[in-house]
């Protein structure tokens, strides 16, 4: 058997090679799309995982703390460790904001960690270099995708830490890289102003004869102080005794404490069919739009290439070639094109997922399913081509 | 003439309906025996394209009998179903444009058939490579088309239409794009086929230079044929 497809490709392979190049940045965009989807899955998995909780406690009727806000005095963390079945129970706080260091800002998830060392929940499970928060104040541990370094001194709120310590992947559900800092330096950094807004709040107060009592002296510094301090928290994490199923304990705390929690699967769930739910729809959007921009250029281009081939066919035709033979070659030209298109696309798509400002995961079932999807749409393409090669008659090869 | 060849009696072809309607072939009576070589000649729009197409099974005539071989293919419809099947394995084509395959170099174009007939590739080259040398062209076997002198082409084209030993081989103006040196040759490589494998070959012409070599020919003039003696003529 002779491939006529193989010869043809051969033959023009220039047209084949650069068309295929073409196509073959579109796919690239495509597998990069779903890298980013697939990226953001993970980020939120990472996110989880990394949180080293088995269950999340919020406020109530909240999908906290990624999700929705949520908020829960900093104190009902000891009434969950009383619970059976609950090992460890630790606060921890989330704040997304800008922080400097020296003259840029980087974005930046802020987790405010329970004091107790590695091992409470919360805490990064592992550095890659320096060393955890030991002192009670004013230290960081930073994500290595912030840029910072061991011994920068960064500025959150009034503030600045020194970064003692560095983690890799340590991500929020939307990719920002996470620094961890004391809980009490936190809850401050989440609801202390700045200086001239405390004065004001200050001089508030102390306008208000109802707490600025002659009588009383030290009502005064009493009401400020508790103005000024946070009791609030994000939410508790949770780490289970062996053997205690999470569901039963998720019932116990939402039963007595009035709160929320969650286990790992519901807050994959959330995370993932919540959280980054319209991201997953615009990026399938794009994907159906990148399909059909592809099988539009694929048919073209073989349709292009078939009537180029119009004489050949009749010809072909007149000396007996089977339809299946005609029909065949065309095919296999515009699944050679795919091939082509692939091989360029996933090179490309590897090559720019490093230097993508978003986290990339390529993984081998996306590049396998679109594959699939690419020769079923080659197969459709090359519909048209076969349709107008069948329809040639064969007396045009004679001629008059 | 028993048992091989050409028959066609009573030919006619009508193209279109009504008003428009033209009789391209009106009465066309052919007889062409194995080995030999007749010539088809008349003016232009007499019906040769159409006689030729007719009988290469390539349009559908409107009434009459066509038998090659010991086949009757055609009375007053067809009587065989895979028509592109009677092309391949009875008819070889060669026309006044070789047409070969852009993409193929010369011996898969010859090879072409019985290698997508399915005989192993091996075996369908080294066939074509003997017709090309029988056509004193082996020396290009492994050109490309576009690489080829118009008359190299026509001989590739001749050994294509060979490739599969058709029984009938169907000429349309072979020699038309060739000097008359090599418009003689080609008709001495036709001569020199028929007798080699008993094919009975039709070759449509305007061509003065090649008329006299055929020792019969029929002449056809608003579709209908007679049959006239030729020269003849003995190549040198
Ligand atoms: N497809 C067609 N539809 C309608 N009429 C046709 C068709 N093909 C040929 N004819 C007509 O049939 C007649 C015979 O045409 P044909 O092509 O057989 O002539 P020819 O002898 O080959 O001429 P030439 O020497 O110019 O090639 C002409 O009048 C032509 O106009
Ligand atoms: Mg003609």
């Amino acid at each position: 058997m002779i491939s006529l497809a193989g010869r043809d490709i051969l033959h023009a392979w220039g047209k084949f090679i650069f068309t295929g190049i073409g196509l073959g940045l579109l796919i690239g965009v495509t597998l990069t799309m779903a890298g980013v989807y697939r990226g953001m899955v993970d980020d939120g998995k990472v996110l989880l995982d990394n949180s080293g909780a088995d269950l999340w406690v919020v406020q109530k009727n909240t999908l906290g703390p990624y999700a929705e806000s949520s908020s829960l005095y900093d104190d009902s963390y000891r009434g969950i460790l009383a619970l059976p079945g609950v090992a460890q129970a630790a606060n921890v706080t989330y704040l997304t904001m800008q922080i400097r260091q020296g003259e840029n800002d980087v974005r930046a998830m802020v987790v405010g960690i329970a004091p107790g060392g590695a091992g409470i929940p919360g805490w990064p499970p592992y550095l890659v270099a320096g060393r955890q928060i030991t002192r009670s104040h004013y230290e960081a541990v930073a994500d290595m995708a912030t840029g910072f370094k061991l011994d920068d001194r960064i500025q959150i709120r009034r503030n600045d830490y020194t970064v003692v310590g560095l983690t890799r992947r340590m991500v929020s559900s939307s990719g920002d890289p996470m620094v961890f800092i004391p809980l009490k330096d936190a809850q401050e950094a989440q609801f202390l102003k700045d200086n001239d807004a405390i004065l004001q709040n200050r001089r508030r107060i102390a306008e208000n004869p109802a707490f600025n009592r002659p009588a009383i002296p030290d009502l005064l510094d009493t009401v400020i102080t508790s103005q000024s301090s946070n009791p609030y928290v994000n939410a508790v994490l949770v780490r289970l005794k062996p053997g205690y199923a999470a569901d039963e304990v998720v019932e116990v705390i939402q039963r007595w404490k009035r709160l929320t929690a969650y286990t790992r699967s519901q807050m994959e769930d959330i995370l993932i069919g919540k959280l980054i739910a319209t991201s997953a729809q615009q990026i399938g959007m794009f994907l159906v739009i990148l399909a059909v921009v592809s099988a539009a250029i694929i048919a073209f281009i073989i349709y292009t290439l078939t009537l180029g081939k119009i004489r050949e066919i009749a010809v072909l035709k007149l000396i007996g070639t089977k339809n299946r033979t005609i029909a065949g070659m065309i095919m296999q030209e515009a699944l050679g094109l795919g091939v082509i298109g692939f091989v360029v696309g996933k090179i490309s798509a590897t090559f720019w997922a490093l230097i993508f400002p978003k986290y990339v995961l390529l993984e081998l079932r996306d590049a396998f399913s679109g594959f699939i999807v690419l020769m079923i749409i080659c197969v459709l393409a090359s519909i048209i081509a076969i349709h107008a090669a069948l329809k040639v008659d064969p007396a045009e090869a004679i001629g008059g | 003439m028993e048992g091989g060849g050409i028959r066609i009696e009573g030919l006619h072809k009508r193209y279109g309906k009504g008003e428009t309607a033209v009789d391209a072939l009106k009465q066309v009576d052919m007889r062409v025996a194995p080995g030999e070589v007749v010539g088809l000649i008349g003016p232009s729009g007499s019906g040769k394209s159409t006689l030729l197409k007719c009988l290469g099974a390539v349009i559908e005539p409107t009434a009459g009998r066509m038998i090659l071989g010991n086949e009757v293919i055609y009375d007053n419809g067809w009587k065989i179903t895979d028509l592109r099947a009677l092309r391949r394995d009875k008819i070889g084509f060669v026309f006044q444009a070789p047409y070969l395959i852009p993409f193929l170099d010369v011996t898969d174009n010859v090879a072409l058939l019985p290698m997508l007939a399915g005989v192993p590739n091996d075996v369908a080259r080294t066939k074509a490579m003997a017709l090309l040398q029988a056509l004193d062209i082996q020396h290009r076997a492994q050109a490309m088309p576009s690489e080829l002198s118009g008359g190299e082409q026509q001989r590739v084209a001749i050994a294509r239409g060979l490739i599969n030993r058709p029984p009938v081989i169907l000429a349309d103006e072979p020699t038309a794009p060739l000097d008359s040196e090599r418009a003689l040759a080609v008709v001495r490589i036709l001569n020199d086929m028929a007798r080699q494998f008993e094919t009975a070959i039709v070759v449509v012409t305007h061509d003065e230079k090649i008329i006299p070599t055929f020792k019969r020919i029929y002449h056809i003039r608003d579709g209908i044929t007679h049959e006239e003696i030729g020269e003849g003529r003995e190549f040198d």
